[in-house]
């Protein structure tokens, strides 16, 4: 047990830590609250600058481009993003999730064509996994996928894809054995987003905003070059691609929280409740204590995840709760924020009234996806009983 | 950065896993629990000759000199195996506080016979209108002498030695001192004894200043959390296999996610109050700035998620679960005790609120 960092961790955090306070955008904040679709020019430039510099992909292999950093040196870098509030990058699924995917299952010719344009944010990937009838239930996806010549004829529809307006490219998990087990005729194809036959509709969630798309492929051709890992072990290269999802990325989340909790606790002060100020009510410290102690707890279970990966070379049973564990806070931060703010919780972005231009009307609608997005809580719980405490398989 | 248990840490918990369960099994548990006291004097030779009485105390008295961490990983035992008897109240309550502020040679006095094995010891805090909160001590100490009632003070019939925390410092009595009064007070922990114990002009040796007191109560915080954790660890064990071996509908009930799903959060909760439990060990070992708040945010959450799972834990059982027989409700009521000593999740909850929001100098010095 030393929580103290490396002399290589000191070394990676001061390096980039230099580096980002010479670099990052000043003006980001003008930028931020924009909507996606005008900012990406400036996300793509953002990202480019940090290939330039050598950090756009740090946790890839330094052959293709990255760093080989530790898990724990890609936790500071996020960390440190997260402290400059420096901007996402946009190729954000290629650089997570897609381009070590390609690393681990692609063809020399692969790699070759694509790592470079994920580092680059010249090509943005997108993800079609979910479907209208698989969501939870990934693997009964029914797009399939007809060899024609040399190609494949994909027909379906995906749902739930992050990037789809402005993805060049897309991870397309099809069937392409319609005959047996279901996990087992799955393959995974690198689809070209301006491929004829390929109609993507922005879906509007709750919150008004459309983070999403839904993705309808009609007799799209797809060459067989472009088939990641072999035909049918689709459903390994998906959960690999799924492993990412769970990984460095959370330090930055709890940064945002920290954030938001001190945020919290600044509003405390100022917020009146009952003819005082509200830092001074009983019941509202109880619940702030609460929720500063869970976003504490949440960070002391990510860095012993971490460290278990670190040693071992397997994520830990304490990786496994951490979505379940933030996910839920969330919502319980949120609904905290509508408490202390009262009626002014309401108020949208637009509203003159707004306190803080809004995020917390926006993040108490947005809380409820966390609970779905990325593996609902029930599936996580699915995870912990089954292959944690080893119950047997549910469903 | 490494969170997580180094090789000789492994060794000392696998170690003592392994000491628990052959020297304090279930039913050597109850069998103590059933007696006044439940103390076993053959169990305290034995714990002292694994140098556990003097874990963390120094070489010179006796003490092992490891760290605190290696303390909570003993206490994470202890309490998986439900150690009845005056082990945290000795070591952990009246050790770590004759450690922190007794001079070397009320330490050769009465340290080194604790680390001995040879005495064991109790701390008086609690008051009929008092809390947790040092400042509703009302006792106070004229001319040397103590006069007044502690309650809830553990082990007190079977200590050599009372501490008591009075007012205007922190007083050392003799048991046998006439004067002084013990009777028992039943609790719903049948295996760690509670006392109330007044005292009738009572001559008390000084051990120090009540200031002093924040850091050796921080210590017995987190290793009565750690204890707490171990509980839980148990609990959910015990919940895990019942639910793989219980049939009902022709299945085991695990595969039901209406329990699958109950255990699984007995999981998360066990698993983050064991992180929040090495962290505020961690913190308290190397004096870090936030080691007060550490501390409450381990005692709130595993005053909560010990009662929760303790719950979850006989939901799971059913009827089974409700019976004498089995031993969940034994940590049941050790969980139920642990969660008010030394403050439940409320009283850290507001501590932590005055070391956060009202923007205080978080400091182990608070605490």
């Amino acid at each position: 047990m030393d929580l103290n960092l490396t002399p290589e961790e000191v070394a990676f955090r001061d390096e980039f830590r230099v580096w980002l306070q010479a670099n990052v955008p000043k003006d980001w904040a003008e930028w931020r609250e924009k909507p996606l679709e005008e900012s990406f020019p400036y996300l793509r430039a953002w990202q480019r600058k940090l290939q330039e510099g050598g950090w756009a992909a740090v946790s890839w292999p330094k052959d293709y481009g990255g760093r080989s950093a530790t898990l724990m040196q890609q936790a500071i870098f996020w960390e440190e993003m997260a402290r400059l509030e420096a901007p996402p990058m946009a190729n954000a699924l290629g650089l997570g999730l897609i381009g070590p995917t390609i690393i681990a299952y692609g063809t020399n010719a692969q790699k070759k064509r694509f790592i470079p344009g994920i580092l680059s944010a010249e090509e943005i990937w997108c993800q079609g996994f979910s479907e209208p009838n698989a969501g939870s239930d990934l693997a009964a996806l029914q797009t399939e996928a007809r060899l024609a010549d040399a190609h494949y004829l994909v027909n379906g529809q995906k749902i739930w894809m992050s990037y789809g307006w402005v993805g060049d490219w897309c991870e397309l998990v099809v069937r392409t054995d319609p005959a047996v087990p279901k996990h087992k005729g799955l393959t995974v194809l690198l689809v070209d987003m301006k491929s004829p036959g390929v109609e993507v509709r922005p879906l509007r969630q709750m919150t008004g905003e459309s983070e999403f798309n839904e993705v309808f492929l009609r007799d799209v051709r797809v060459p067989v070059e472009n088939v990641l890992g072999k035909v049918n072990d689709g459903w390994n290269v998906a959960v690999s691609t799924l492993m990412h999802e769970r990984g460095a990325y959370g330090a930055r989340l709890i940064l945002i929280f920290k954030r938001n909790i001190n945020r919290l606790i600044e509003l405390t002060r100022k917020v009146q409740r009952n003819g005082r100020p509200a830092a001074q009510d009983p019941i509202l410290r109880q619940k702030l204590a609460q929720c500063y102690a869970e976003v504490e707890i949440m960070r002391l279970n990510q860095l012993r995840a971490f460290s278990r990966i670190t040693s071992t070379g397997a994520p830990g049973p304490e990786g496994s709760i951490q979505k379940l564990f933030w996910s839920e806070l969330n919502q319980r931060l949120q609904q905290l924020a509508q408490e202390l703010l009262g009626p002014y919780g309401q108020l949208l972005a637009s509203d003159g009234h707004a306190i803080d231009k809004g995020i917390w009307s926006y993040g108490y609608l947005r809380s409820r996806g966390n609970t779905i997005e990325a593996g609902t809580s029930e599936v996580q719980r699915n995870i912990i009983g089954h292959f944690v405490l080893g119950l047997p398989r549910s469903y | 950065m490494q969170f997580g248990l180094n090789e000789s840490q492994e060794f000392l918990r696998d170690s003592a896993r392994k000491f628990f369960a052959g020297e304090c099994p279930m039913a050597e548990v109850r069998r103590l629990m059933e007696t006044d006291t439940a103390f076993g004097a053959n169990l305290w030779s034995k714990l002292a000759e694994q140098g556990y009485t003097g874990i963390i105390f120094p070489e010179e008295f006796g003490g092992v000199a490891l760290g605190i961490f290696e303390l909570i990983l003993l206490m994470e035992e202890a309490g998986r195996a439900l150690l009845p008897g005056p082990f945290f109240s000795t070591v952990v309550m009246a050790g770590t506080l004759l450690d922190a502020l007794a001079t070397t040679a009320q330490k050769r006095k009465y340290l080194a016979p604790i680390c001995r094995g040879e005495a064991r010891a109790t701390v008086a805090f609690f008051e009929a209108e008092g809390s947790w909160d040092l400042a509703d001590v009302r006792l106070t100490a004229a001319n040397g002498e103590l006069k007044g009632e502690k309650l809830f003070v553990p082990d007190a019939a079977i200590a050599d030695w009372i501490i008591v925390v009075a007012q205007n410092g922190v007083f050392l009595v003799d048991s046998k001192a006439s004067g002084v009064r013990v009777q028992p007070m039943l609790g719903m922990d049948l295996t760690r004894k509670l006392y109330s114990v007044r005292f009738d002009d009572v001559p008390g040796e000084k051990i120090g200043e009540t200031a002093g007191l924040a850091r050796p109560r921080a210590i017995a915080t987190a290793a009565l959390a750690a204890e707490m954790v171990g509980g839980m660890q148990r609990t959910l064990d015990l919940a895990v296999e019942y639910a793989k071996t219980r049939k009902q509908f022709g299945k085991p009930i695990g595969i039901f996610q209406a329990v699958q799903h109950q255990c699984a959060d007995m999981y998360l909760e066990t698993e983050s109050a064991r992180s929040a439990v090495y962290y505020a060990a961690w913190a308290l070992q190397h004096h870090a700035p936030d080691a007060a708040a550490a501390v409450s945010i381990a005692k709130l959450y595993a005053s909560d998620a010990s009662r929760t799972v303790g719950n979850r834990g006989i939901q799971v059982h059913g009827g089974m679960g409700f019976t004498w027989e089995n031993d969940l409700h034994l940590y049941y009521r050790r969980a139920k005790a642990s969660e008010t000593t030394f403050g439940d999740a409320t009283f850290h909850r507001e501590r932590l609120a005055r070391l956060t929001i009202d923007a205080e100098v978080v400091s182990e010095r608070g605490a």
